[in-house]
Formats: structure tokens, sequence, C-alpha cells
């Protein structure tokens, strides 16, 4: 927005209208943070989203560079614009952390999640989950007389859809790993 | 050259290294090996508190006073834990402070030993940045690097806690020059956006300055910077609590305060104003009263180091993220270049109206003969003391408003108070460390009975090391600011606000080998104000004051700028019950 084409005396960009302009409507964005793989980064990243209360809808963590000490915090997290920017810009100034991304605006990201899925049930509905599971790509990685556990990958909302279709038929414990993501393209 | 020593003469040799002079602090086992090195040098002073918040207030009031970093060293366990109220003090109002804490040996760290604590989990979220030393070769990078963070950026207050065995053991020193840091935030404005200011301060009708404690923290020439940027335009200039002194109270231009309780001129100019330029300052709701009435008709830009400080409270037209006297000098540069243009007619229309707010005389209050009134000792205080190179500390509440509103500040770093955080307590140890900082200037403690009664023990440090700091208690017996909102707020019932038990605080200066004056009567209190100045060595001065003063003006909660309550207004139903919700 540029302020100079703001009419001087008009109330069309007082606080109060400009709030409703940034947006009430809660948007979904996926943010990766590099930081300093040091002791404490990660409660810092924490704290400040429980201390200010914002939403954490999933976090992963991991280090991505030994030699460059360097982790990667991938976290999905909801609020207003005005929230995201706030989160954007409290990450920012964390003494630890390097640099700051927002996928979600930056163009379009790759997002992958893995999920593990213990089914257990025999008969007709231990083959039409092995039949689904084919269908998800999932892979068998455990299998007893009565049970199998899927490996599935995909982005998080194909990982819900397949939990919604296991649970019919014996779904018994779910892990999910949270969700990875990479911007597209070179940069 | 590599240097070996123990972790122990580290912490003294970065210290001196990073040029301190004084430590404020208070020993304890798991920090002997520390203060065992600073028995055996004469470089660095070693000031003894009487409790670890007071340690950590007086490297506040040093750093506030000086621009310097403030160091405290304290031990491990409650040591640590009793410094916290003086890091989240100093995260609040943004005071560079460096906190040394010791620790259980690393061994036993997480056994639950003896005055333990999870010292950087309890500080991590009062901290700007906090480090646990697990190798002496790591100490001293991280001392110079902790130096580095307070004071780089947004200052802060940062904390390293420090094992005992890290202390003992021997490792390599390395040099500040050594440090390695990517922490290097921008200081440097984007130029586009200083020339959209550029452009609304050249057709600005109704402009106004809003400043904070930014300035003050950006240094010296900051607020050079500013005076010159005020002078040329001939804009208003207001600022928050934070910030008095960056602009001289005797300028023209000058309104006053502004915010929940100040100046009737500023907080309409604020209103009214078409282009508000916000300065090192963030918005605070004391600042702003209801955010969706808060300066309806204005174009905002907002001039701060800290990206997260910008649209947080208030969403602001031009956003600068940079260093405020670097920002300052390139827009009075592009300003200048592009002819000094101001809208003279519309500014002289504005400073009209100004005039008129001005002439409403907001800070009138009704003296007595019988009994000293708030407003008239501060009054009486300010024309005996501002021709001095004065600082003045406050302790929170109605004497600290009272204090904004009736002391005029000249220069910057004369001011030291708790904005952010509000603590009581604050006043009496900052003194100390602003009369450590400067031996020779008057440094005066603005009290209340009950905030002074906070940290009174550190009465002992002033007189342990002659420190001639003036307590300057206005007692009205009474939690003075609680009481008022009870009576505006809470129909006048009086919950816990008032205490039975004072001290004799003649009695009680005495005790502790100081000075006590008591001061009852308005006819004796020149005579009083004047014994307390005269004075060699520290003074508590107990003025006791009307008990049931109210202090205004006052913007209730919930109600907007232009909707204060002046000293005569009927109180009753001042605040609705929505308001009534907020602090």
């Amino acid at each position: 927005m540029s302020p100079l084409n703001i009419e001087k005396g008009s109330t069309s960009h007082s606080a109060y209208n400009l709030r409703s302009a940034y947006g009430d409507a809660v948007e979904r964005h996926t943010l990766a943070v590099l930081v300093e793989n040091e002791p404490g980064v990660l409660a810092r990243v924490i704290g400040l989203f429980s201390g200010r209360g914002y939403n954490i809808e999933s976090l992963t963590v991991a280090e991505v560079d030994h030699q460059g000490h360097r982790s990667r915090i991938t976290i999905v997290t909801s609020g207003t614009p005005q929230i995201i920017e706030q989160i954007k810009a409290q990450l920012g100034r964390i003494v630890a952390v390097h640099e700051v991304h927002d996928l979600t605006v930056e163009g379009r990201a790759v997002e992958r999640e893995l999920g593990l899925f213990k089914v257990t049930g025999e008969g007709d509905k231990r083959i039409e989950a092995l039949r689904l599971a084919e269908i998800f790509r999932a892979n068998v990685v455990d299998s007893t007389l009565s049970s199998f556990i899927f490996e599935v990958t995909g982005t998080p909302e194909k990982i819900d859809a397949f939990a919604d279709l296991m649970r019919p038929l014996g779904l018994v414990e779910v892990a999910r790993t949270g969700v990875a993501a990479l911007s597209r393209g070179q940069s | 050259m590599t240097r070996e020593m123990t972790g122990a003469r580290m912490v003294v040799q970065a210290l001196k290294d990073q040029g301190v002079d004084v430590v404020f602090g208070y020993p304890g086992g798991a920090v002997l090996p520390i203060y065992d090195e600073i028995f055996q040098q004469n470089d660095i002073r070693h000031i003894l508190v009487r409790h670890e918040q007071g340690a950590v207030h007086a490297a506040e009031g040093y750093a506030r006073s000086t621009g310097k970093p403030g160091v405290a060293l304290v031990t491990s366990g409650p040591g640590a834990t009793n410094a916290v109220t003086g890091l989240t003090d100093a995260l609040m109002d943004s005071i560079p402070i460096v906190v040394m804490t010791g620790q259980v040996p690393t061994f036993m760290i997480g056994s639950d030993g003896f005055q333990e604590a999870d010292t950087v989990g309890i500080t991590r979220p009062c901290t700007k940045n906090n480090w646990l030393v697990k190798e002496t070769d790591a100490l001293a990078p991280t001392i110079h690097e902790a130096f580095h963070v307070a004071t780089t950026g947004r200052p802060g207050p940062v904390l390293i806690d420090i094992p005992k065995d890290v202390q003992f053991a021997t490792g390599r020193y390395s040099e500040p020059r050594e440090m390695r840091t990517h922490y290097k935030p921008q200081v440097k404005g984007d130029r586009a956006a200083i020339e959209a200011l550029v452009s609304a301060i050249e057709t600005a009708q109704r402009p106004v300055f809003y400043t904070g404690g930014g300035v003050i923290n950006s240094g010296p020439a900051a607020s050079q910077l500013l005076r010159e940027l005020v002078e040329a335009t001939g804009f208003p200039i207001t600022s928050t609590l934070m910030g008095l002194g960056a602009y001289p109270a005797s300028g023209d231009k000058w309104l006053g305060m502004l915010g929940m309780h100040g100046l009737y001129e500023a907080n309409m100019a604020m209103h009214g104003c078409d282009l508000m330029i916000c300065i090192g300052a963030r918005f605070d709701d004391r600042i702003t009263g209801r955010v969706d009435a808060f300066s309806p008709g204005s174009i905002k830009a907002h001039i701060d180091i800290d990206a997260s400080s910008i649209n947080k409270v208030v969403h602001v037209d031009i956003p600068i993220l940079g260093d405020v006297a670097h920002v300052l000098e390139d827009l009075l540069n592009v300003w200048k270049s592009r002819g000094r243009k101001t809208d003279r007619e519309g500014l002289d229309e504005w400073w009209a109206a100004i005039t008129d707010w001005r002439s409403k005389k907001c800070l009138s209050y009704r003296n007595s003969d019988t009994v000293i009134k708030p407003q008239y000792a501060l009054e009486r205080l300010e024309a005996l003391t501002k021709d001095r190179d004065r600082y003045i500390c406050t302790e929170v509440g109605q004497h600290q408003m009272w204090a904004a509103q009736f002391m005029g500040f000249e220069e910057p770093n004369r001011w030291m108070t708790s904005g952010g955080l509000g603590t009581m307590g604050y006043g009496h140890p900052a003194s100390i460390g602003v009369q450590i900082a400067h031996p020779d200037a008057l440094v005066i403690n603005v009290a209340g009975e009950a905030s002074w009664l906070m940290n009174m023990q550190e009465m002992g440090t002033a007189v342990q090391y002659r420190l001639p700091v003036k307590q300057f208690i206005l007692n009205n017996e009474r939690l003075g600011m609680v009481r008022q909102w009870q009576e505006l707020l809470h129909g006048e019932r009086y919950s816990q606000s008032w205490s039975e038990a004072l001290p004799d605080f003649v009695k009680l200066a005495e005790a502790f080998g100081a000075k006590g004056i008591l001061c009852t009567d308005p006819k004796d209190l020149d005579d009083a104000i004047m014994e307390m100045l005269e004075y060699d060595g520290p003074v508590i001065f107990d003025c006791l004051v009307e008990k049931h003063e109210n202090c205004f003006p006052m913007i209730p909660s919930g109600k907007a700028h232009n909707e204060m309550l002046m000293g005569d207004a009927v109180t009753a139903g001042a605040i609705d019950a929505k308001g009534s919700v907020l602090v």
C-alpha cells in the first residue's frame, strides 16, 4: 500500500478500519525457520507460541546442516494475517534464528508428512484395508496375521484422508511426523 | 597468543575487555570462584547489594543513566530466581544488562542439587537471549557475544549461567575481537519509506511526533537529531513515559507526556492529528487507550528497530525498520534536499488548536495551606533542583505519574522509571546504580512509601558505599494508584490498599546510618527539601502528603484520547463495565 495515495483527513485508514481491512479470516501458513543448532532454540520458539497465544498445528525439527550447525524448524500455524505477520516478526528477532520463510506466501511449496497406521482386523476388513492402502501407495512395514502397519507419505490432507478410511477398518494407533516443507524451484 | 586461565578468571578478564568498571552482585556457593577472582583485582568494582533483585535494578539504573550495559552477578537457585523480576523489567523497557548466574557443577545438573534451579529455562521468556556454558573454552566467547546481543539492535537483558566446575576448570581465553556472531540487526532505514515519510511531512497540516524510549536507547545522536528535526519542522512533539528527556521539556514544541496520565494537549493532539510520526515507541496500551478509537484520522509512520513492534497493536501506513539515529539522519537529509517544505498555514492553525488545549491547564490542582499536596511537593522539588545536573528515579504508582507530569527533563538518560513492567521496588536500587555511575550528581528517587518498602533493604547498600541518594517518599499511607482505581471503579471499597503499620521513616533512616527528614507542613517543605539536598549522604525524606489525592488527567480504561477525565470532573460512572476488566 502506498502511503502517499491516502486522502488526508479521511478516516478510511484509521487503525479501526485498517484492522478490518487487514482481514479477520484465519489463514493456515507453513513457516520454515532456519536456526542455529544450539540448546534451547526449540524451547524459545515453542515458548514464543505458548507465551503469546499463537497456534501450532504441526511442528517438526531436525538438524539439516551438521557442519554449519543449522536446524530447520517447520511450523504449520494459523491466524489472521496480522497474527501471522506478528509470528514471523517475533520469530525473526530471536537471536538464534537465521531466517524465517513463509512458504505459503513465497509461492507453491512441497509439503509432505509421513504417517504410520496400525490397523487390526480379520477377513473382509483386512482385505479392504490392504486394497485401500494400495490406492494410497502405502507400504506395509509390519504385518501379523491380524494386523498391519502401513506407512503413508503425502500431504497432511492425504494422511487425514487415509486415517478417515482406516478408522472403520480397525485403526488402533497412528503416529505422524508433522509437516516437512520446501519451496519449489531453484531458490 | 593463546592464554590459558580458569573460567572464573575468564569472567573477570572478559568483563575488563568489555569495558566494565562495576558489577552489582551478591555472592553464594555457586559463584565463589568468581568472587575469589574479584577479590584479587582492582579494575572492576563490586557493589554488594542486599537482595539479588536490587542487583539487577541497580544494573538497570546504571545502564539507563549511562547508555552502557549494566552487569549483575548472582548465585544459583534463589539468586537466579530473585533476578527474574529485574530481567523481565529490563526486557519490557529494552535495557541492556548482562546477568551472570552461578550454577551447580555440570555433572550435577538435573539432580535437584542444593540451590539448583533450571535458570536458563526459567529466564528464557524474560531474556533477549541466555546461555548455559558447559565448557570453559566456550565461556569467554559466550560472554563477548552476550554483551554484543544485549547492546545491539533493540537492547535487552541477557543471562549467562556458569556451572561451578566450568569456573574452576582451565581453558583458552578468547579476546572480544575473536567473537563470531550472525546477530546483526538492520540499522539503516529503507530509502523509499523514508521518502514517503518526507512527503507526508511536507503536506501534513496537523502533524505530531510521538517518541519513546527507543530514541534514548539509540544514543545521544538520536536525541540531537530529533531536536534538530522538531525545531526545523516546527511540529509539536509528545513522548511516552520512557522517552522523557529526548526532547527538552523547556522546548516550545513540547506538549508533555501522552497516555493514560498524559497531558490533555498531548492526547488531544494525538487524537486529532493527520500525521503521527512514532519514533522508537510501541503503541503500548497505556498510550493508545481504546485501540479502535485511537487517532482515527491520521496517517501513521513508525520508526523502530524491532520489526515485531511494527503493526503489533496499531496498523501503520509508513513502517521504517531501522535505528532511530540512522533513520533520522537520512530523514533530515532527504527533507532538507527537497527544500525543507512544510505546510505553514496548516501548522499555524494546528498550533492555534494546541494553544487552546494548553489553556485548559490540565495539571491544575487545588493546593492547600495545611496539608502537602503531592503535586505541590513535586513542583517544589522540581523548582529547587532543576538547575542541577539531576537524575530522577521513581517507583511505580501515582507518584511516578506526578513526577512525569511535574518534573521537566532537559537531557536523555536522566529519568529512570519502570515503564512496561511497572515494578514497585525498582526505584531505590536503580538510584543506587545511577549514583555509582555518576558519583557527583544529584540522584533522587521519587517514591511512594509502599513501593519503597519493597526494596528498602538497599538502604544498607547506599550507606555502605556512602552513596548520597535522596529517597523522596510521598507518603500517603496508601497504595495510591490502587486506591484511586478502587474509588473510581470499585465503589470506593478500599480493599487492602492501605497500611496500618508503616515504619517511622526517620528512625528507619537512622537505624541504617542514614539521615531521615520528616515533613508534614507545606510551609516547611522548601526548607526541608534544601536540607535534603545539602546533606552529603543518603537521605530518607518522609513527605506526608494528602491521603486521598487522585492523579489526573486520566484516560479511563476502555476510553479514547478525547475522553479524558480532569481533576474536577465528576468521576462516578467514568469507566464502563467493559473498561473495568482492563487494568
